[in-house]
């Protein structure tokens, strides 16, 4: 594609909300109360820019943009980030920046004078970009990274009243599971390049058979069906979404109408005409999705709170979506893109009017709210006109997205009739959810609310009654919106050419299909109450479910946590130390053992008198060292071992490290005698005897380990090039005929400069510890706070009985 | 020579690693200083011995005129010894110190930072 025009449109699009997200706090703080109207021109200007699109790809064409992003000339992964534009992602885009702009202007009303509006239109505007990304996005690291970023905002915005553990809770279920289902996104998409060698999805759907016929195939869709199972909510990952709802109203409204929730269903789509067709597809898809459907619409009569009650009946109609896409047909395709409008319209505009409702009455109860129509009437229109969407009533896009279900129903495949079935009972149930909705709140007695309700602002209603008459508008003009927008989109997915010809059927099957949809919609709307207090029963008996599930595995994770800490983290030194020293003494010997490299037993070295002399007195120093049974001997006995080493450097050409070797070594014994004959120590050792033993086996090993290594480096050739250099040079460059003092002070002069760095450092450190007392500074840093009452300030420290301080 | 000062290394770590083993403040010091002379030696040793001759250009010469000792260990074991006298001046201090804060040399005592009884982690959001 890159002989297309670059169009750097696309780039800002995606960019544009991060860059007003940043600057959202500040236009918060000086233009609070109008911010949410300010804010929203910029998603209303994306809008705007995708709407001069729609002319070109309703031709049949796309509009592209590729920028080279990570490259690396030992790794063929083309990362790019690139993005492009056809049918699907523009309706796609589209909803996101339209439901994106009434959005915006509904936070400024829902959250005016909240303390943290800023940060949260910031948050919302941040999900609006991940969200353009990812149905915008070309190159598959481009979709991900987009796709993890709706995961972490959408974090953000669930668990925006961080401070009630319940929206934490759900936050952090709903990262979880949907960054889980990332995690095998990507691996799904690393495979897809793997096997098809396409990094971009625009040259890949060229490739149609590349997957399909590839043996791993089966792996690749259940990776990508995972990553798009969880974002779109299928059982049994359908949890987190209703607890989602502990989100802001505003939140709710567009992760459930037109984003989050949908990048699943997108992701489905978009892999429709690469993954689709195969009895895999055909299977898994319905079969998840129509379980799916059932368990959404059913959940949703047993809910009183109203959110609660919308929460499911996306559940059921992401089910609705899945088992469309997975009958690979032209016209279930169709119905798919027509239902995901229609419900984007809809649902986004009844969250939007719950929303409402719950801000100027103060509940969201169906059975505490009633007769609110004279109140908040403009709410209500707008509630009326999605509820008519909702329910499918004639020459609403929701009507014709039935119809188009219904056509899939036919006696020779009893499939799909099956399926058709379940979509009918699943929109019946849904279309009761909408009529109580729309109608208890408003109609029938007013009752007391904790809040005098009164109209909410334009803000917050302006939204709502224009999706509402969108979705009865698109119906009304069903025909071109048909050319205009499905047909470019149902093409991308069905990935073959395909007209609409959509219009009102007054086929005899539709209708009775229709007419039964309705009836089932009634009744159960007539019978709600009895419905929820049966579906409450069985709640009280069937406790289990994945919601409990993911509480066992995230506290079972925590004690897990736990228990490793506890049995590598035990705060026992001398244990610490044993794991070292183990290790230290397999790292000796295993590659000696591995590389057949022990060395032989040596010859009996032949020295003169005073060596073997002096390393006897070393020897025994050591012994000493240990067999001490005063501390002053112990400590005269350092000095011995650390004297000898002063003499073998003397004997072997190392004058300047023996005097260097005495004079350490004569301070040390000084000080170490000096502080000690101020302490007041236990002068055993405290190990028992079995203790001693393996200490001493551990150091035994650890000690013929060193031998044994140094005798094997001993018996190759020294390198001396290094020497030679140096030897060779000192007098004629450096101008010093100490050879060690010019490798220090020349060559080596910035290790020199560290050793000075490292003295200094520790003198501080000893003079700073020296000059620390009890109960930390009097004044400054870490200083302690006034004592609130009368009475020496608590210690923070423990302080024990003996301490001499 | 060199054969003989490998088996002293090794009795060097050998002590060393018994003290550092010990559960007692005073004797963990001790293994450290005599570990790092252990690891000076170790050094020294690698670089191979040459008996009585320092490396060192006579006067009105460019070159020693007979072999010397190796004199790039030797300045390594310089850089070492110095930070290691600084490394066991620190650790005594610290270890006074800690001992008059805590009033103990056993580090089976000394579990400040990490107590014996730490809470479990909340099982909550």
């Amino acid at each position: 594609m890159s002989d297309l025009p670059n169009h750097y449109a696309l780039l800002l699009i995606a960019l544009a909300p991060f860059i007003t997200a940043l600057l959202a706090p500040w236009v918060n703080r000086f233009a609070n109360g109008v911010s949410g109207w300010i804010l929203a021109t910029v998603p209303a200007a994306i809008f705007l820019v995708l709407a001069t699109y729609i002319g070109p790809i309703a031709d049949g064409g796309t509009v592209s943009f590729t920028m080279s992003w990570v490259e690396s000339q030992y790794f063929h992964f083309p990362i790019n980030l690139s993005f492009f534009v056809d049918g699907l992602s523009l309706i796609f885009a589209l909803l996101i920046s339209g439901i994106g702009t009434f959005i915006v202007t509904y936070s400024g009303g829902y959250l005016n004078g909240h303390r943290h509006q800023g940060r949260f239109l910031s948050f919302i505007l941040m999900f609006m970009g991940s969200m353009l990304g990812l149905v915008l996005a070309d190159n598959i690291i481009t979709l991900f990274v987009f796709w993890e970023l709706t995961s972490i905002t959408s974090f953000l915005l669930i668990g925006f009243n961080h401070n009630k553990e319940a929206s934490r809770r759900a936050a952090i279920q709903a990262l979880v599971v949907t960054g889980g289902g990332g995690l095998l996104l990507l691996f799904g998409l690393l495979m897809i390049f793997a096997v098809s060698g396409h990094s971009e999805l625009s040259t890949l759907m060229m490739d149609q058979n590349v997957l399909r016929d590839h043996p791993a195939y089966l792996l690749v869709l259940l990776l990508v069906l995972g990553g798009a199972f969880t974002k779109s909510a299928q059982v049994p990952f359908h949890f987190w979404l209703p607890n989602a709802m502990e989100a802001p109203t505003p939140v709710s409204a567009y992760l459930h109408s037109a984003t989050m929730v949908k990048a699943g269903v997108y992701l489905i789509a978009r892999m429709s005409p690469v993954l689709n067709d195969t009895i895999y597809w055909n299977t898994i898809l319905p079969i998840f999705g129509g379980i799916t459907l059932l368990t959404g619409a059913i959940m949703a009569l047993r809910q009183t709170d109203m959110k609660q009650m919308l929460a499911y009946t996306t559940l059921g109609s992401l089910g609705m979506l899945v088992m469309l896409l997975g009958l690979s047909e032209k016209v279930a395709i169709l119905a798919a893109l027509l239902f995901l409008v229609a419900h984007a319209f809809y649902k986004g505009a009844l969250f939007m009017v719950v929303g409402a409702i719950d801000h100027e009455s103060g509940t969201r109860d169906l059975t505490e709210v009633s007769g609110l129509r004279a109140k908040l009437p403009f709410t209500f229109i707008a509630a009326v006109l999605a509820a008519i969407s909702m329910a499918g009533f004639p020459i609403s896009l929701g009507y014709f997205a039935k119809e188009e279900i219904y056509l899939l129903f036919g006696p020779e495949n009893v499939w799909s009739m099956a399926l058709v079935l379940v979509a009918l009972i699943g929109n019946g149930l849904m279309m009761a959810v909408g009529l109580a909705i729309a109608i208890k709140p408003f109609f029938g007695k007013m009752l007391e609310t904790p809040k005098s309700p009164h109209e909410a602002p334009l803000s917050m209603y302006w939204g709502p009654i224009i999706l509402g008459v969108l979705g009865l508008a698109a119906g009304f003009y069903i025909t071109d919106v048909g050319q205009i927008f499905f047909a470019p989109a149902a093409t991308a997915v069905y990935a073959k050419l395909v007209e609409t010809h959509l219009k009102l059927h007054f086929d005899a099957l539709l209708i009775a299909l229709s007419v039964a949809t309705w009836v089932v919609g009634g009744l159960a709307f007539y019978k709600l109450e009895s419905i929820r207090s049966f579906l409450r029963r069985v709640a009280t008996v069937w406790r289990w479910g994945p919601d409990q599930g993911f509480d066992q595995f995230m506290f079972g994770l925590i004690r897990l946590a736990d228990r490793v800490t506890r049995l590598l983290h035990h705060g026992r030194l001398e244990l610490y130390l044993i794991l070292v020293f183990v290790c230290l003494a397999g790292a000796l010997f295993t590659p000696l053992i591995m590389q057949d490299a022990l060395p032989k037993l040596p010859a009996f070295p032949n020295l003169h008198f005073y060596e073997w002399s002096i390393i006897a007195i070393a020897a025994i120093g050591l012994i000493a060292v240990i067999a001490a049974k005063t501390r002053l001997v112990a400590i005269v006995s350092l000095g011995i071992q650390g004297f000898s080493v002063a003499v073998i450097f003397l004997l072997f050409g190392a004058p300047d490290l023996g005097f260097t070797q005495l004079m350490v070594e004569t301070l040390s014994v000084v000080i170490l005698a000096l502080v000690m004959t101020r302490l007041h120590l236990d002068q055993r050792d405290a190990r028992v005897l079995e203790e001693a033993v393996r200490d001493g086996a551990i150091a035994i090993v650890c000690g013929f380990g060193f031998v044994a290594v140094l005798l094997a480096v001993l018996s190759v050739e020294l390198d001396t090039s290094l020497s030679d250099l140096f030897v060779a040079t000192s007098v004629p460059i450096a101008h010093g005929r100490n050879i060690v003092n010019v490798i220090l002070v020349d060559y080596r002069a910035l290790d020199t400069l560290g050793e000075i760095t490292v003295v200094m450092t520790a003198g501080i450190a000893i003079l700073a510890l020296i000059g620390i007392r009890l109960g930390g500074p009097k004044r400054g840093i870490g200083a302690p706070k006034k004592a609130p009452k009368s009475g020496a300030p608590k210690r923070t420290t423990p302080r024990s009985k003996g301490a001499r301080a | 020579m060199e054969i003989a000062l490998a088996f002293l290394v090794g009795l060097f770590f050998a002590v060393a690693i018994y003290l550092l083993l010990s559960r007692s403040l005073i004797r963990m010091l001790l293994g450290i200083a005599i570990i790092g002379n252990g690891v000076n030696l170790l050094i020294f040793t690698v670089g191979r011995l040459t008996r009585e001759v320092p490396p060192i250009v006579p006067d009105g010469e460019y070159a020693p005129l007979e072999q010397i000792a190796n004199p790039l260990p030797q300045a390594l074991i310089l850089t070492a010894i110095v930070i290691g006298f600084s490394l066991f001046a620190f650790l005594l201090v610290l270890t006074y110190r800690a001992y008059q804060e805590l009033d103990a040399d056993n580090t089976d005592t000394m579990r400040v930072a990490e107590p014996e009884d730490s809470p479990r982690p909340p099982l909550s959001y």
